[in-house]
């Protein structure tokens, strides 16, 4: 039941850190570089690595903590994690709404007359702020931090249940998602509608990774080298990608056998499809059979930017939240010709990989710099620096 | 994604199937071909008497005194009436702003009768991803409108909403876009996806979406070339030699 090795798996922190760029290409509307986003080649995008991988890091971080110190200091250590997040959303919130009302007071083409009744809200902003701090309104793209509020503070009797049965654990989080289908379980947002990504749903790609993380990794190796169920994730993905050709060229889709399209349609993401997840499990068998643990090039420069947004992940993700709106700005301010749209992808990744070592730097400096360490090192969104 | 679009696009344009369209329009024709065949379409058109009906929100409008006749509907009207010869076309329009795809279905029974179409042309989605409607309920309404226009004996096609980059960070179209094209698959009724055409405009540069113009110019060609491509769409489907086969039947 202990940790596969106390050794930090770069693995995760290199995935993380690509998951957390695409997410940002993703995130600056219109992006024409987003067409390279793992997303239009297939059902699951870069949110299942991001909550896989950060539940494997919180096992990871939270689950020693929770050996060494027990069960209340482990909980108030994740619960401070929570806030900690909680008061980023709200960050990103007050800038989004000055993004806002800037469109509301420049923007009046006839063409989008109903578009923009999208900001009749800045007319009552009192109950639209005071449901955002409740979490219920969440602008476009916001839906992410909210979700992993949630996940975290229910993570510690999931943890301490992990730690003790970890099968169970993760028996008990697959009937929650079963249930959810079942009962159509979700969480009520405002003005209308339900929680975009449903708690009740991706809490499973949560505890699968914390599950791994604390043993579960190590007793699927047998499984996950096989040649068998290395072929039968290729043959998905191809069939995946056919799939999604379809979508981008109607006439693609007459060579969809209607027994098909009634099976796979709708793919969920809300509820975090089982397709979806399928897709997920086999890209991460084709990424363990291909990238080993230990292969030398983890260590490489060339991999460095990626690995370094990953071990500060809530910092980069919130940057980058910050950085498609500024994005988005420049596009509508000064040009939206490809050439902008590429610049401002990679202007944003070097932004966030800049920050991302100055964040590195600086805790290692005051780790140099002398006076008494805190007692563990700090996490990160999900004990990133752990 | 964007080069094989583009080399389509190319492909596209060697052909002459789309050899009337105007090139600002024919960047995006296709997007515009249909998954699925039109037969009451094709059968109106044989008996040379072809009702439309266009359901619609705000964006199926353009304000202004000569809106009504420059929006899309009317547009579809006049392109369908230049390519089929003889035949009568009629577009009746249902179109009011600010509604949820559950609000159109309410009207549309009484709509359906009035008019008696062999076309609804139904554009939704936007208000549903403004307001935040609950996903199920609207995939819901999709299914309930595309069977009421049905039993009434009318094809559907779904129009998606449109493509708005200085509004994108504030509606999220996303889902609704992809409910609409899931229900479309499973119901076999084409979606004319007006969001792909007018993104590719914008990423063109054909038409300046993102401009802050108050002046109606580029909402009027943009309108037109809708139409013109749905018309397109229309006949494409409801030739019978060139409806697609579908590979399962």
């Amino acid at each position: 039941m202990a940790p596969v090795s106390t050794e930090r798996d770069l693995r995760l922190d290199l995935f993380r850190g690509l998951a957390l760029w695409l997410i940002f290409l993703d995130h600056i509307p219109s992006n024409a570089v987003s067409w390279l986003t793992i997303r239009n080649y297939g059902f699951s995008d870069a949110t299942e690595i991001f909550v896989f991988i950060s539940g494997y890091t919180a096992a990871f971080v939270y689950g020693r903590a929770m050996r060494q110190h027990g069960f209340v200091i482990a909980s108030a250590r994740v619960l401070k994690r929570a806030w900690q997040i909680y008061i980023a959303h709200v960050f990103l919130l007050a800038i989004y709404l000055a993004e806002i009302a800037y469109v509301a007071n420049s923007f009046d083409n006839p063409l989008y007359s109903e578009e923009m009744g999208v900001l009749d809200f800045l007319k009552n902003p009192d109950v639209t702020i005071f449901q955002a701090l409740l979490l219920k309104f969440k602008p476009v793209n916001m839906d992410v931090l909210p979700l992993y509020i949630l996940l975290l503070a229910w993570f510690p009797p999931m943890l301490w249940l992990l730690l003790r049965a970890p099968s169970i654990a993760l028996i008990a989080s697959a009937v929650l998602y079963a249930l959810m289908w079942f009962f159509e379980w979700n969480i009520p947002a405002y003005p209308s509608g339900v929680w975009v990504f449903n708690p009740f749903a991706w809490q499973l790609l949560f505890v699968f990774g914390a599950w791994c993380a604390l043993g579960g990794a190590q007793n699927l190796s047998r499984w996950l080298n096989s040649p068998i169920l290395v072929g039968l994730s290729i043959a998905y993905l191809v069939f995946a990608f056919g799939i999604a050709m379809t979508w981008y060229f109607p006439r693609l889709a007459v060579y969809v056998p209607k027994f098909v399209g009634e099976a796979i349609y709708p793919i969920d993401k809300t509820n975090l499809d089982v397709l979806r997840i399928l897709h997920f499990l086999s890209l991460a068998v084709i990424t363990v059979a291909f990238v080993p643990r230990n292969w030398p090039a983890l260590k490489s420069r060339f991999f460095w930017p990626a690995i370094v947004c990953g071990q500060h992940s809530l910092e980069t993700f919130c940057l980058g939240v910050f950085l498609s709106f500024a994005g988005h700005f420049m596009f509508t301010e000064v040009s939206n010709r490809l050439f902008m749209h590429v610049a401002v992808s990679v202007a944003g990744i070097a932004i966030m990989v800049a920050i991302a070592a100055l964040i590195s730097w600086y805790r290692q400096a005051e780790r140099q710099g002398g006076g008494p360490r805190p007692p563990a090192a700090k996490p990160g969104l999900a004990g990133g620096d752990a | 994604m964007r080069w094989r679009v583009l080399l389509l696009a190319l492909l596209v344009l060697a052909g002459p199937a789309w050899a009337e369209l105007p090139a600002q329009c024919r960047v995006a024709a296709h997007l515009a071909e249909p998954n699925f065949p039109l037969p009451k379409v094709a059968q109106a058109v044989a008996e040379k008497k072809f009702n439309i009906l266009v359901v619609g929100a705000g964006s199926s409008q353009l304000p202004g005194a000569n809106g009504a006749k420059n929006a899309y509907p009317a547009r579809l009207q006049q392109a369908l009436a230049d390519q089929l010869t003889g035949i009568e076309v009629k577009v009746a329009t249902d179109v009011k702003s600010r509604r949820t795809a559950a609000e159109m279905v309410k009207a549309l029974p009484s709509i359906l009768a009035a008019t008696k179409p062999a076309l609804l042309v139904w554009q939704t989605g936007t208000t549903d991803a403004m307001l935040a409607v609950d996903p199920d309920q609207f995939s819901h309404a999709l299914d309930t409108g595309i069977n009421t226009a049905h039993a009434a004996g009318a094809d559907v096609i779904l129009v998606n909403a449109q493509y708005s980059p200085r509004t994108e960070s504030m509606i999220a179209l996303s889902t609704y876009s992809e409910d609409m094209r899931w229900v479309a698959l499973q119901q076999e009724v084409p979606l004319f996806d007006r969001f792909s055409i007018m993104r590719l405009w914008s990423d063109l540069g054909t038409f300046d979406l993102y401009s802050a113009t108050k002046k109606l110019d580029i909402a009027e060609r943009v309108h037109d070339c809708i139409g013109r491509l749905l018309a397109d769409l229309v006949i494409t489907a409801a030739k019978p030699e060139e409806q697609p086969t579908n590979g399962s039947r």
